[in-house]
């Protein structure tokens, strides 16, 4: 005896949040049914396995045909096949397009192409994901990334709308996209250590002061030459970003500059001789060039991609080393930025906060073990 | 009665991409209806085309309005080849056509098709504008109201009903016509749908006009089926209940209704033309009814007490003034008919007066081509014979009636079963007749009725009865004979008294038969189907013995036959009537006693059997109350059957020590161990395992023993495919199989639904066929109701408590019976003490071989080409009590907008079903050429599922409707050629729509009631999700 076809229907889709976790992780039927026996589902309910078994298949089944409307979400909440209640919907949603810590560390900033995907394999086998589940989020990757990628207007916003995710999923979608697109360089082993979180938040800032939307409010140039507005760095102002050379260029005004950050920060920083001594421009670990360098660099795409790896290099490395606790770090920066206010020959004032602002959040973040 | 048909196409979505090469679609729509089609312009490049057309008007007389569907065609435009088929929608506009049902259909429909299924949904406008026209000679019945529910549906009062309603159609199927050969199958498929529409229409039409004739207004229990006979045709037929049914006002308005007679007279002018003179004089002792019919005194006040109490010998036909009168009356009401026969389940109070018993009748036919599909009378000289076959049972039971009442067919190649059944009884003439009410009479039968136990009384003759049967002193009134068993395919009355829970029987059957031709074939069934129908009774009854109950509702047996096995299956829901006595245990008996080793098996098998029953009534909650010795006595005036009683106790007093295990060899059923066979039996009795706790089953509409209902419902088809391993097929082999495969299946339910916990499958409704050689198909629906289980507990209790305190307070009011059938919802009789009056059982051996021989005597008669068989009867005798129905489950808040319930179950829990917008009958084809990417048979069968699911929804948010009940899949034909990579599947579903109103809710809107269900039926159609 053998069955041939088994299946169920309900009038409401029966929704078994366990099996589609276990759907979503890339376990085929017999691997699910495995590990439900295993979490001693048998016990709890007195089933059999034939019975876990038809129970799975049936629910894989399920989210086979419904993977499609995933696919766009909209289509979940339209369409008149399935008859799923509104929050069930939205768990559906959520968790398909979750994805897993291990597996965006791996492709974040890449090139969301085929031949990334090809990598999948050794994705898969570094981090122990199964390829079925890596395909998954990184088709989502790409998906999000196709509609969104030509739209106008806030990128966590048209991907909500567009994906009905919650704000917080769709944050994280945003600075997956802006990383695909911008390609910064995530996978050096001296940034290994960052969380994906770290980034995230460091698109976030960026998103909001580097973007051709960020400028949006006061519209520079017509709207209709406007793309992308907030995928795409600001051409202009990384251009601009070569003024700030003057800062360690101009001997005079690096002196003065180093002087009055000195003078704050006296006896307010128990790393105080060291950061004297990286402001003195022969030393090698100089911060303040080390931070103006990486602006005035932005101009070179390959520099735009290297950002993290520079300010790591340049910024977090060298603190690192001498120890620095986080609130001297915080101190340093603010009064670093601020002071230079106050250096009169210096004609840039905007252009600083713009970068410095976003800069300093990100160091912060950065900033840790 | 002419009328204007209008259609406004709006808008599409969702539409698939035609051009490869834009991804996009040019779509255009082809509106149809008869002959005449209209098209909106082309909408260029996009998915979501906007026509906005003009109403497109169609002008055309009822008659095509009731038969035609409302045919609208999706197609993308192509310039230079021809236009492709995007799909279709098809629209009944019946819905219309009834004044107080929907007034418009509006909504998005999915766009179907019979290769790809759903792409896509379009939203369309329909309204028609009927133009008054009264036309005696019209051939249309636009206005005769049709419900799928076998009950007087909710929002209804039922002033008359009139009785059984039939009609048949056949035509050619277009599958089997040459043209099939040459054209697509898409075009086969939708030739098939739209022949199958139409000739629902008009089956429909021809079955209103035949209501109209009797003076009704509507058909209730309405049940339509499609026989797929292959080469020799289609045969769409129907049969139901018509009815003069009033619309009230106010749903509260209902109970009070069976004691003012003089009510129900009023209304439905259609129905009552002037002539009938004595409407408001039911308290004049003369009543003239209508026409000829016989003028009767019943001012003589008739003495209850001693007519129906006694009667040993003579409570049959001739056993008292009354009762002969009430026959009488009954007869005369139903004379007139030719098949006294009604398809409802559940009835109106006081409608039911007594039950005889299951009747059922099967004929085997061969099928030849219908030559002239004008003139189908072999099918319906066919269904004549087997319904005379089931009046004469009927007759045969002392009854004049029968309810319940459902036919089946079963098709294999040429051969074809057909069959009937229902439940004789004996009706109150009160609803029956189209004329006068006879108050006194009314009111004599409910004094005469106590509630709760009056169905159990037998209604034939005693000294003459038609099967041996073992008959006690009602264990309710103490009045009147019971049955010691009851079997029926009716609903549990409301009335009626249970105790403890019930729960889901199945006896199931599988016998392996010859391959073999024509008349041969016929033959080779016909000798089986008598044994098969006696085995699925003896299992049926071992299953009841074995759960300790004493009743079947809701019976169902199906015999289905293929090429090389017949398969039988029955489903009831088993409950403990306390009218009824006690029943037995089962007792089993070696053969060989002399064998030592043999002999400790046999006592080991014993005792597992007396556990299990023991355990079972733990599990349902079966302890009905004893009753102390001076209760028993003091109620009982006639010294006859004082002594009757007395002497009853004496016999069984040996059991009454040993409580529990009372199998005392007097009233147990013997199971003899002969032979392999027997034990096979024996032990598959003890493999059905119980439902998990939390879990209750039935395939009643609701589960005795229940009645604290919470609003979630989960309405569910689930079917399964097995494959038997061909070689060395046996009987025992088969039987375990199937047995397997519908416990494997159960199993499978409860553990998909354990979240629901606690709750009742409900309206468990197994479907048995086999579509090939070594295939069996199950497909089973049912809905999954949650309940209050703290509740539950309590009022059984109280329940309980509440009886029992009445029972020893109560004992000389008995008598009088100063019962309300319809109002009174106080358990009030005390129970006999349970093991004192076992009548002495005879040997399970002795009746069977009665029950055979039975059969043996309805011999069959073969005839050239047609051969029959006929095979009959079980026995029983229900009761009531209990009011279970009506009390609301704690309301349940938020119903959110745009969902649309589906329930086999003609109510909703906790909600008020406020309109019935029509009737949704639909009949959908789904085929693949491309099995293997569709995801298998499972993946093919399950998305096509869920699509009619989609659909049926869409129609009733498009009629404004949020609910749909008495949903049933009629007709679930699967076929696979996997080796083609190719599946066909053929689904036929109905039920009734309908707008449902929380009670939650109610109670807030109640004053602006219509307006809100207007809100949420047009915000309905929308948000279907």
């Amino acid at each position: 005896m053998t069955s041939e076809l088994d299946i169920f229907v309900g009038n409401t889709t029966l929704i078994d949040e366990e099996v589609y976790r276990l759907w979503l992780d890339g376990y085929s039927v017999s691997d699910a049914v495995a590990l439900r026996v295993r979490a001693g589902i048998l016990e709890q309910t007195g089933a059999t396995a034939a019975v876990l078994q038809s129970d799975t298949m049936d629910h894989y089944r399920t989210f086979h045909m419904l993977e499609r409307l995933l696919h766009a979400p909209p289509k979940l909440l339209h369409q008149l096949v399935f008859q799923i209640p509104p929050s069930r919907q939205a768990l559906l949603i959520e968790r398909y397009y979750a994805f897993d810590e291990a597996f965006v560390r791996e492709v974040l900033g890449k090139k969301l192409s085929k031949g990334t995907k090809k990598d999948l394999d050794d994705i898969s086998a570094k981090t122990g994901i199964t390829l079925k589940s890596c395909r998954r989020q990184f088709d989502n990757f790409k998906r999000v990334f196709k509609v969104v990628e030509e739209m106008r207007g806030s990128l966590a916003d048209n991907i909500q709308q567009h994906f009905l995710f919650s704000d917080r999923l769709a944050r994280d979608y945003a600075a997956i996209v802006f990383f695909a697109n911008n390609r910064f360089e995530t996978a050096k082993k001296k940034l290994q250590y960052l969380s994906f979180g770290d980034f995230a938040f460091c698109a976030e800032l960026m998103i909001q002061n580097w973007t051709l939307g960020a400028v949006g409010e006061a519209p520079s140039k017509p709207d209709s030459q406007v793309d992308d507005m907030d995928m795409d760095l600001d051409k202009e102002f990384l251009q601009d970003l070569k003024e700030l050379k003057v800062l360690v260029a101009d001997k005079d005004l690096l002196d003065l500059h180093k002087s009055l950050v000195c003078t704050a920060l006296r006896g307010k920083l128990g790393v105080f001789s060291e950061m004297e001594a990286n402001f003195k421009p022969p030393a090698p670990q100089n911060l303040s060039r080390g931070l103006v360098n990486v602006a005035a660099k932005l101009t070179h795409n390959k520099d735009v991609r290297d950002l993290f790896v520079d300010l790591v290099e340049k910024f977090v490395e060298p603190c690192r080393s001498d120890h620095w606790p986080l609130g001297d770090v915080r101190l340093f920066l603010n009064q670093y930025s601020v002071t230079v206010h106050s250096l009169d020959g210096f004609r840039h004032q905007a252009l600083w906060d713009r970068y410095m602002d976003t800069l300093r959040g990100c160091l912060l973040r950065l900033y840790h073990d | 009665m002419p009328g204007k048909l209008k259609v406004k196409i709006v808008a599409g979505r969702h539409l698939p991409v035609m051009d490869r090469a834009s991804d996009l679609t040019d779509a255009f729509v082809e509106v149809k209806f008869g002959n005449t089609t209209f098209k909106t312009d082309v909408y260029l490049k996009s998915l979501n085309p906007q026509w906005n057309s003009e109403w497109f008007k169609f002008e055309v007389d009822d008659e095509d309005l009731q038969d035609e569907p409302l045919q609208i065609t999706v197609l993308d435009h192509d310039t230079y080849s021809a236009n492709d088929a995007i799909g279709k929608v098809y629209i009944d506009i019946d819905p219309l056509l009834y004044s107080e049902a929907a007034t418009v259909i509006s909504g998005w429909f999915p766009i179907y098709d019979t290769i790809h299924g759903i792409r896509g949904e379009i939203n369309v406008v329909v309204k028609v504008d009927l133009f008054n026209d009264l036309n005696r000679f019209r051939q249309s019945s636009c206005g005769v109201k049709f419900f799928c529910t076998t009950s007087i549906p909710k929002c209804y009062r039922a002033v008359i009903i009139h009785g059984f309603v039939e009609e048949l159609v056949v035509n050619e199927d277009p599958e089997y016509q040459w043209i099939d050969r040459i054209r697509t199958p898409r075009a086969s498929n939708e030739a098939r749908q739209r022949l199958i529409s139409l000739m629902s229409g008009e089956l429909q039409r021809k079955i209103g006009l035949k209501v109209l004739e009797m003076r009704g207004n509507a058909v209730v229990g309405y049940l339509q089926c499609f026989d797929l006979e292959g080469e020799s045709g289609l045969v769409v037929r129907a049969i139901g209940t018509a009815c003069t049914l009033d619309k009230l006002s106010s749903p509260a308005a209902f109970l009070p209704a069976c004691n003012s007679p003089s009510k129900e007279m009023k209304e439905s002018p259609l129905a009552h033309p002037p002539s009938h003179g004595c409407r408001s004089t039911h308290n004049s002792p003369i009543h003239t009814a209508t026409g000829s019919r016989l003028t009767q005194n019943f001012s003589v006040s008739v003495p209850t007490l001693i007519y129906t109490g006694m009667g040993s010998g003579s409570a049959g036909k001739e056993g008292g003034p009354f009762k002969a009168l009430l026959r009488q009356q009954t007869q005369s009401a139903l004379e007139q008919r030719e098949f006294p026969f009604f398809t409802l389940t559940a009835f109106p109070p006081g409608f039911l007066v007594h039950v005889g018993g299951v009747v059922s009748a099967r004929s085997v036919k061969l099928l030849d081509r219908i030559h002239n599909p004008d003139e189908p009378e072999t099918r319906d000289a066919w269904w004549a014979e087997i319904r005379q076959e089931i009046k004469s049972h009927a007759k045969a039971l002392g009854c004049h009636a029968v309810v319940g009442y459902s036919e089946s067919t079963s098709i294999c190649e040429e051969v074809c079963i057909l069959s009937a059944s229902g439940t004789a009884a004996v009706l109150n003439p009160r609803f029956l007749q189209d004329g006068t009410v006879e108050g006194c009479l009314e009111q004599r039968i409910e004094e005469n009725l106590p509630a709760g136990c009056g169905f159990c009384h037998i209604p034939y003759d005693e000294l003459n009865m038609p099967f041996p049967a073992h008959l006690t002193y009602c264990y309710n009134c103490r009045k009147q004979k019971v049955p010691d068993v009851l079997f029926t395919t009716i609903d549990l009355p409301t009335d009626a008294t249970v105790v403890g829970k019930g729960c889901l029987i199945q006896a199931r059957l599988c016998r392996l038969k010859k391959k073999a031709q024509a008349e041969a074939n016929a033959t080779a069934i016909s000798n089986l189907l008598p044994f098969m129908e006696y085995e699925v009774h003896t299992q049926l009854m071992n299953k009841l013995k074995l759960k300790g109950m004493n009743a079947l509702f809701g019976l169902r047996i199906q015999i289905t036959v293929g090429e090389n096995m017949l398969m039988g299956l029955a489903s009831a829901t088993a409950v403990y009537l306390a009218a009824l006595p006690m029943p037995g245990g089962i007792q089993i008996a070696g053969k060989t006693p002399s064998d030592g080793s043999y002999e400790q098996h046999i006592s080991h098998m014993q005792k597992k059997i007396s556990d299990t029953i023991a355990k079972n009534k733990e599990l349902y909650e079966i302890n009905p109350p004893e009753i102390s010795e001076e209760i028993i006595g003091s109620p009982i005036p006639e010294p006859k059957q004082r002594s009757r009683l007395l002497r009853s106790q004496s016999e069984s007093s040996d059991e009454v020590t040993e409580l529990d295990l009372s199998h005392g060899k007097k009233d147990a059923f013997v199971l003899e161990i002969d032979d392999t066979d027997a034990m096979e039996d024996v032990h598959s009795l003890l493999t059905d395992v119980p439902p998990p706790s939390g879990f209750y089953s039935c395939n009643t509409e609701i589960m005795p023993g229940i009645n604290n209902w919470t609003s979630e419902i989960q309405m569910f088809t689930s079917v399964r495919v097995i494959r038997l391993s061909s070689l060395n097929l046996t009987n025992q082999a088969l039987n375990k199989n199937f047995n397997d495969l519908c416990e494997n299946l159960l199993k499978s339910l409860y553990f998909k639904l354990r979240s629901m916990i606690p709750c009742c499958l409900c309206h468990v409704n197994f479907t048995v066929s086999l579509p090939e050689d070594e295939l069996i198909q199950v497909t089973v629906t049912a809905v999954a109701i949650t309940f209050d289980k703290n509740q539950a507990l309590q009022t059984t209790k109280t329940h309980i408590e509440k009886s029992l305190q009445r029972a020893s307070t109560d004992n000389e009011e008995l008598l009088q019976f100063p019962l309300e059938l319809c109002s009174d919802s106080l358990p009030s009789h005390p129970f006999p003490p349970a093991k004192a009056t076992s009548v002495d059982y005879s040997s399970f051996a002795d009746r069977c071989s009665s029950w055979i021989e039975l059969i043996k005597l309805k011999a069959q008669t073969i005839r050239r080409g047609s051969i029959k068989t006929t095979v009959t009867v079980e026995k029983a005798s229900p009761m009531g009590e209990g009011n279970f129905r009506n009390r609301s489950a704690p309301p349940c808040a938020n119903s959110t907008v745009g969902v649309v319930k589906m329930t086999p179950l003609s109510f909703i829990p906790g909600a008020k079903i406020t309109k019935y917008l029509g009737i949704i009958n639909m009949f959908f084809i789904r085929e693949t050429t491309s099995l293997r990417e569709e995801g298998g048979v499972s993946g093919f069968l399950h998305a096509f599922i869920a699509e009619v699911f989609a659909m049926v929804r869409a129609h009733v948010a498009a009629l404004g409707g949020n609910a749909v009940v008495s949903y049933i899949m009629k007709q679930c034909v699967f076929m696979e050629n996997p080796n083609k990579n190719q599946a066909q599947c053929l689904i036929n579903v109905s039920g009734d729509a309908v707008i449902f109103v929380r009670e939650s809710e109610l109670e807030v809107i109640s004053t602006q009631q219509p307006t809100a269900n207007c809100q949420q039926s047009c915000a309905g159609g929308e948000v279907t999700t």
